[in-house]
């Protein structure tokens, strides 16, 4: 039996040294920085200690990292709500039957697979000033201007529009992967009892569909929590700081600023927003699955 | 009541053909600008589709041929490809040990790998780029800036996903088969090659393939562990952004062929995608 655990242990232990290696040592490593005043740039590039708190200290009143958090958190929240709502309805119409059903939905499947990098650029490319189509056309055919470089409110929307483009199919194919896996028998005593369509809708689809809803809202907040490389690429966190999120946020304060200790501190508090929000929702998964159980 | 019906088929027919427009048209234009010179580029933009008559090459020789693209091009194959056989590899070994060794511990460590894809890479990118250009070193070694560096990296975001997808597989081919081949004498490695990997063939080639795509895919900690040497395509995407100037055609020229595999991939793996990326929570 020992020699049966050893043999496991060894099965494991390439894939545990990696995890340990490349997850929880950087880990350590950056609550450890976090602790010290580091700028390899200043007049003395040592790290120095001055208290346990001081950057964590000097986080909770800098106001520009705790609004790219709660843009962050906006910006989770809105796309969410547009995708579900959007992917929802989508993944209901293709329960039934309509002419090029399988091509709609292979083309669909399309932008999950294209890199968020490409998608950035993809964008970059059709909505840009003097380039892109999207301007030309809502000026010539709505006489609205749109020119995201100068305009705040534009490049956040903007934003939000091609994270729906990228991110609604996922939506989409999963929840049509739940729906397609119910069972029939409810709806079929619901038809019998002579409920319509929205009460089957509200009272039997929505209540069963609740597992699968919570898996897809965990790993779309997760994902839109750690929005960098579209962004990056078609904004650069501008203009001003209107789509500097967390992570933008934290990577110009560690690379063109060289704070080091200060990006630490904020590197471990967005690690523990994450997680909190992550917690949260895992419980409600365990608590639902519980119930059934 | 039959019109109805028809009704409500035309109208979804029209609404999804709408929404392929949508998905497709900023697709058709990067195409667009690909094929075209800068002049023809310059003033209103021009949506017919002028491929068919004439292509501006250049704009792929340009990066692919006289510049340093091909390099990129090669890093990123190189790298997906090994991380791709690393990650199905070890997730295979690792699956099989989760599955069928009753390892104390074993729920923790299945969860704790999972936490590794949660996190968001923009926390780990200081600690990571300080250990692989100063920690470790082995003497004039480091792992910054190459390719192994990037090929170990990528397997802490793989190496979740591929373990839980194959989870289910694994789990799903009967004990007594593999108890049945120990009492005739079979090793591991035999067990391996004549049970496991055959039965669990499609789960691995669908491990694979999306671990290769994530692996093509990522931008963020290639642009900030590579300088030169180990840049992959994705990082050589967003340089079009910093310099003035942008020549429009080969960046999408570049954004083209970076987004080629992923096309050749949706084919083989669209039926797979949903269970690949909600980690098998639901079966797609």
């Amino acid at each position: 039996m020992l020699s049966k655990n050893k043999t496991g242990w060894l099965l494991l232990s390439p894939t545990i040294l990696i995890l340990v290696l490349a997850g929880l040592v950087p880990f350590f490593y950056v609550l450890y920085v976090g602790f010290f005043q580091w700028n390899p740039l200043a007049v003395d590039p040592s790290l120095q200690f001055d208290g346990f708190a001081s950057n964590y200290r000097r986080l909770i009143f800098d106001e520009i990292f705790l609004e790219s958090i709660w843009r962050s958190i906006k910006f989770s929240v809105v796309t969410l709500s547009i995708e579900l709502t959007l992917g929802f309805l989508l993944a209901l119409s293709l329960l039934s039957s309509f002419p090029l059903k399988s091509f709609f939905r292979s083309v669909h499947t399309l932008p999950l697979v294209i890199a968020p990098i490409v998608v950035g650029s993809i964008f970059k490319l059709f909505t840009v000033q003097g380039l892109g189509p999207l301007p030309h056309i809502l000026k010539d055919y709505f006489g609205y201007t749109l020119n995201y470089g100068l305009n705040a409110e534009q490049a956040f929307w903007m934003i939000v529009i091609m994270d729906v483009w990228h991110w609604t199919p996922f939506v989409t194919l999963t929840l049509l992967a739940g729906l397609s896996a119910l069972p029939q028998d409810p709806y079929e005593s619901a038809k019998i009892d002579g409920a319509n369509n929205f009460q089957i809708f509200t009272y039997i689809t929505i209540p069963m569909m609740v597992p699968v809803l919570i898996v897809v809202i965990f790993i779309r907040l997760m994902d839109s929590l750690k929005i960098v490389d579209e962004v990056w690429m078609l904004t650069g966190g501008g203009p001003g700081y209107a789509t500097r999120f967390t992570g933008i946020h934290i990577w110009k304060e560690v690379f063109e600023k060289r704070y080091y200790g200060l990006g630490s501190a904020m590197s471990i508090l967005y690690l523990y927003i994450t997680i909190v929000i992550c917690w949260v929702l895992y419980s409600v998964m365990v608590a639902r699955g519980k119930n059934e159980d | 009541m039959k019109t109805k019906k028809t009704f409500a088929k035309i109208g979804t027919t029209f609404l999804w053909g709408l929404l392929t427009i949508i998905t497709l048209f900023p697709i058709y234009w990067m195409i667009l600008v690909s094929t075209r010179t800068p002049v023809e580029l310059f003033g209103k933009p021009d949506l017919s589709p002028t491929f068919f008559e004439k292509v501006h090459w250049k704009n792929f020789t340009k990066p692919f041929i006289d510049g340093i693209y091909s390099d990129y091009l090669f890093n990123s194959i190189i790298v997906a490809t090994s991380n791709a056989a690393l990650v199905t590899v070890l997730a295979l070994m690792a699956t099989y040990a989760l599955s069928r060794f009753k390892l104390p511990g074993s729920e923790s460590i299945f969860f704790w790998t999972m936490t590794n894809r949660m996190a968001p890479p923009a926390a780990f990118l200081l600690p990571l780029f300080l250990l692989f250009s100063t920690v470790f070193k082995f003497g004039d070694f480091t792992l910054f800036d190459t390719k192994i560096g990037l090929i170990l990296l990528y397997c802490v975001f793989n190496l979740p996903f591929a373990i839980w997808l194959l989870k289910g597989i694994i789990d799903g081919i009967p004990r007594e088969l593999d108890e049945a081949m120990i009492v005739d004498g079979a090793n591991l490695f035999t067990i391996f090659r004549k049970l496991i990997i055959p039965l669990a063939a499609p789960g691995i080639a669908v491990t694979s393939l999306l671990s290769f795509l994530f692996a093509w895919n990522e931008y963020l900690l290639a642009s900030t562990l590579t300088s030169v040497y180990a840049r992959t395509i994705p990082t050589g995407l967003s340089e079009f952004v910093t310099t003035t100037g942008t020549n429009w055609g080969t960046m999408a020229a570049v954004a083209l062929v970076s987004m080629l595999p992923a096309l050749l991939f949706l084919f083989a793996v669209q039926k797979h995608i949903v269970a690949g990326l909600t980690f098998g929570a639901v079966k797609g």
